[in-house]
């Protein structure tokens, strides 16, 4: 219900987005042909994009908004681990837009000639989730190291986790956790089925689930925090729309729907 | 009566392989068997087989192949001891109900996997409707832990060796049984005097099966067990993280499981690849 208000008012704001959309489309790179004098109206088709796991619930109300702008486009989104999207762009996968939640995995894409250039949209900090109940009453991160507490982490190769081993390091507390997952969404459902003690996920994540975890929050000095940057993608089969979404994004409508699930400007 | 010679020669004019088959079929038959063999091949091709032996020498590697191995044994370890009674019930006990207990006993072998993992969390997890009172009474939680992975691969393997036991049981000669029970062994001697005998071969080609199920598992696996080097982390798993960070490891991994794939087909190779045999 909330959701479907904030599409109402993001559509207001959309008209605003596309038509910055030829200026800030030059920032977001890309050689664009078909953006040459390209409108609101030249887009069409499907804008596939492909977004961290940790953005599932703002690029869902994003995509929407967009699609409810542009009539006769539609979104499709593929959420996974940073990582494992930068791995699969590489590989040949026919996506428009890359979002990842680190600049590294876009690294990967940009230095295998997939992107250009990007730019950051957002930036995440970390938090602990616990169930509702928090059984091993965790009260903070020297908790997580204490023996039977069972911890759920995300890859190291996966954004989160890697922001993860960077807050353990500040903090100079050591935990093995019980399983390392390959998203923050699976480490994030470990936590909700009640399965693990404690999870580090996103602050935005630990806002998303509601009620069905608790969020600790990690203090300022130890936290650690990653930028999420966008590309519109060289190769994407629907270049125009991938300009089009990027610098929706990018937009003061985008980045309030960002703002809203609990992201931090870049 | 007929030569010896002449025999052959009739069996062999009248043999399947002897016709030539029309363009409508061969032409299908090629692009299927092309399709089947090309990902092989490919990954024949492409495999760094200068690092291998750096490549799978790797301490996680090996950590990940021994799991997987012991994972997969004490999978077919617990599907023999439950499986073959079950199979032995299900051949031999009439019962009502018995069709809808064989289906059930069959259904995780068509079940996505990953339906199992979810499956299982429920029943043996920490909030599950069993795992709750393991947690409470005895301290036993199974997520995360080797026992956890092998109770996933149990799960999703032990099907293979209960339909391939019973499937010889239905067909070995109760004769030989009825004649043990006549002469007065008990019910029990002659299920491990004459029976299990009998079903030998099936029972050794049934397990291969089994076994090699459970060292293919990954679905039930990741979604039960997690993922973590040393207690969860098999071999399946390891080229699935591998993949990510070094994809040619994950290359070398495969050859590893591809091999073994090869074994076990060879193993069996009596009961599958002899044509027209039955399965």
């Amino acid at each position: 219900m909330a959701g479907a208000r904030r599409i109402a008012a993001l559509v207001a704001g959309l008209g605003l987005a596309v038509a910055g959309c030829a200026s800030s489309g030059d920032s977001s790179g890309g050689s664009s042909a078909a953006g040459s004098g390209s409108s609101g109206g030249a887009i069409s088709g499907t804008v596939t994009v492909f977004a961290a796991a940790s953005l599932t619930e703002a690029f869902t109300t994003l995509a929407h908004a967009f699609e409810t702008a542009h009539h006769g486009v539609s979104v499709k989104l593929n959420f996974a681990a940073s990582s494992t999207l930068a791995q699969q762009i590489n590989q040949g996968a026919p996506a428009d837009v890359f979002a990842s939640a680190s600049p590294k995995n876009m690294q990967q894409v940009v230095d295998a000639g997939g992107a250009s250039s990007s730019s950051n949209f957002v930036k995440n900090v970390l938090e602990i989730a616990v169930p509702p109940s928090n059984p091993a009453r965790i009260a903070g991160l020297a908790d997580l190291a204490r023996s039977g507490v069972k911890v759920a982490l995300c890859q190291p190769q996966v954004p989160c986790g890697s922001v993860a081993a960077t807050v353990f390091s500040n903090a100079g507390v050591e935990v093995k956790p019980v399983t390392l997952e390959q998203d923050v969404k699976s480490t994030l459902t470990k936590v909700e089925l009640n399965e693990v003690d404690a999870g580090l996920v996103y602050v935005t994540d630990v806002r998303t689930a509601g009620s069905k975890v608790k969020g600790i929050v990690i203090p300022a000095d130890v936290n650690a925090s990653t930028e999420y940057p966008i590309a519109a993608l060289r190769h994407a089969p629907n270049s125009v729309g991938a300009q089009a979404f990027t610098a929706f994004v990018l937009s003061a409508a985008g980045q309030a729907v960002l703002v809203a699930d609990g992201f931090e400007k870049p | 009566m007929v030569s010896p010679a002449a025999a052959r020669r009739i069996r062999r004019d009248r043999a399947p392989g002897r016709t030539r088959p029309p363009m409508l079929l061969a032409a299908p038959a090629l692009i299927g068997f092309g399709f089947l063999v090309l990902p092989l091949l490919a990954l024949l091709v492409r495999a760094p087989w200068r690092g291998l032996g750096r490549l799978l020498s790797d301490s996680q590697v090996l950590t990940a192949l021994r799991l997987s191995l012991e994972c997969a044994s004490a999978a077919t370890a617990a599907s023999l001891v439950l499986g073959v009674p079950l199979a032995w019930v299900l051949a031999r006990v009439r019962f009502p109900g018995l069709a809808l207990v064989r289906a059930l006993v069959t259904l995780p072998l068509v079940l996505p996997p990953v339906v199992g993992g979810v499956a299982l969390l429920m029943a043996l997890g920490r909030n599950g409707i069993v795992g709750r009172y393991l947690d409470e009474w005895f301290g036993v939680t199974l997520p995360f832990t080797t026992a956890g992975v092998i109770v996933a691969e149990t799960f999703v393997a032990m099907p293979f060796l209960v339909v391939t036991v019973e499937g010889a049981l239905r067909s070995s000669d109760l004769g030989l049984e009825e004649a043990a029970a006549t002469l007065g062994a008990s019910r029990i001697t002659v299920f491990g005097r004459v029976t299990l005998p009998l079903i030998g071969p099936s029972v050794l080609a049934g397990a291969v099966l089994c076994w090699a199920r459970a060292l293919g598992e990954f679905g039930a696996t990741i979604t039960f067990a997690g993922n973590y080097p040393g207690t969860t982390r098999t071999l399946t798993l390891q080229v699935y993280n591998t993949l990510e960070t070094d994809p040619q490891a994950a290359i070398a991994l495969g050859l590893v499981l591809l091999l073994v794939a090869v074994l076990v087909l060879a193993a069996l190779r009596d009961r599958w690849l002899r044509a027209g045999s039955a399965p």
